[in-house]
């Protein structure tokens, strides 16, 4: 399963997404009301404990968790995926 | 100015509908008012007896273990200078036995174990205004040597913690509800339309009320009201704060974005449709800083839907 795939299943999961296929890599997931600030602590947790990362709390900015794949990107910047052989 | 309202029309505006909401629709024969030697509280209690005659307005003094002795003091001087009854109702037994103070202690400790006697602490917000962060409560905490840290607290932390502190907003409420059914009386909100409008308040605590008198005033016209009232000088000129948490904290650090003054400019300018970069050269913050607070406004009106939620019934889904 990519990040993206682990992401996107975990915030169909665990919020309420009405139409799981309304909701893209970039729909602001906070003005889109899928997740509130209590939310985004959890999104947080999950992302620690997933992909053994820490987010510093400078780093809980819109422009790294925003969206599906913003915060793809910033999961791949703190943990890059391991060089394939 | 904008926000410049007819002070003396307001007044008799606020009386008129106090005498009609609570005489008349209400069916109460008074007022029962929480003050905590601030502005909102100070002026509610000062309508409601200029409205009902100070012998139908009852203050209530409501201090608790983290409460600062200033709100006590002020609350008396509010209460002596209108003339109206007081009572005060130490509210840190309640709070011991419903274990306000341990489960917020044991809240703070899954973030700092060593937090104990002689410590201190407040939940803040970071500033919008230095860099684009999302709204993610932090805990602050001092050690009694005067050194403080500052970081973010895990989901089950936080919650505890507000839930916790949230015991204070709600046993005020129900002391209030206490005194207004023992004599018939209406309670009194406090809220201005800052407060209102953006959720800063606790569901079934300080957000429960029969009447809310000055909810539809930001924050700069209810200090202009308070002049007009006569409200003490010492009252109008004490800075906002919480007096929730055991280190002072001002509402802005906790909730809002900016100095009262300036939200309520960033509330009205949103509202009406105002140019960030308009409200920025007025305020002297760049159009980005006023966007942010633009979409913090925004972000707060999502959460208070929440807070303004009468009970849902089924057959209601429309």
């Amino acid at each position: 399963m990519t990040n993206q795939q682990r992401v996107k299943q975990f915030i169909v999961e665990n919020f309420y997404v009405a139409d799981p296929g309304a909701l893209g890599d970039d729909t602001s997931l906070i003005e889109g009301e899928y997740v509130d600030s209590t939310g985004m602590l959890e999104l947080i947790a999950f992302l620690e404990n997933a992909f053994g990362i820490r987010v510093a709390e400078n780093e809980a900015t819109p422009d790294n968790l925003e969206t599906i794949r913003r915060i793809v990107a910033f999961v791949d910047r703190k943990a890059p995926p391991p060089a394939k052989a | 100015m904008v926000l410049r309202i007819d002070v003396a029309e307001e007044a008799s505006r606020a009386e008129r509908a106090i005498r009609e909401q609570v005489l008349g629709t209400l069916k109460r024969r008074g007022a029962v008012v929480g003050l905590s030697g601030g502005i909102d509280s100070s002026v509610v209690a000062a309508l409601c007896s200029r409205a009902l005659g100070r012998e139908r307005v009852v203050g209530l003094l409501m201090p608790e273990r983290d409460s600062s002795g200033d709100a006590l003091r002020l609350g008396g001087v509010l209460a002596n200078h209108l003339g109206i009854r007081h009572l005060v109702e130490d509210l840190t037994p309640a709070l011991a036995s419903l274990g306000c103070y341990e489960r917020q202690l044991e809240a703070i400790r899954m973030v700092v174990p060593e937090y104990g006697e002689g410590w201190r602490c407040k939940l803040s917000l970071p500033s919008i205004l230095d860099s684009d962060r999302l709204n993610l409560s932090e805990l602050t905490v001092e050690d009694p040597q005067g050194n403080r840290k500052t970081q973010r607290m895990p989901l089950a932390g936080y919650l505890q913690m507000v839930a916790a502190t949230n015991f204070k907003q709600r046993t005020r409420k129900m002391m209030e509800y206490y005194h207004a059914d023992r004599l018939h009386y209406a309670v009194a909100g406090t809220p201005n339309l800052l407060e209102y409008d953006q959720g800063f308040f606790v569901k079934q605590g300080d957000g429960a009320a029969d009447f809310k008198p000055i909810a539809h005033l930001y924050k700069s016209q209810v200090y202009a009201l308070a002049e007009h009232l006569g409200i003490p000088e010492e009252i109008r000129r004490r800075p906002p704060t919480t007096d929730t948490f055991s280190l002072a904290q001002s509402q802005e650090e906790f909730y809002f974005a900016l100095p009262y003054g300036e939200m309520d400019l960033c509330l009205w300018a949103h509202d009406h449709g105002t140019p960030a970069a308009e409200v920025g050269a007025v305020l002297g913050l760049t159009a980005a800083q006023v966007e942010r607070v633009f979409r913090d406004i925004e972000a707060k009106r999502r959460v208070s839907r929440y807070l303004h939620q009468v009970p849902l019934l089924v057959g209601e889904e429309r």
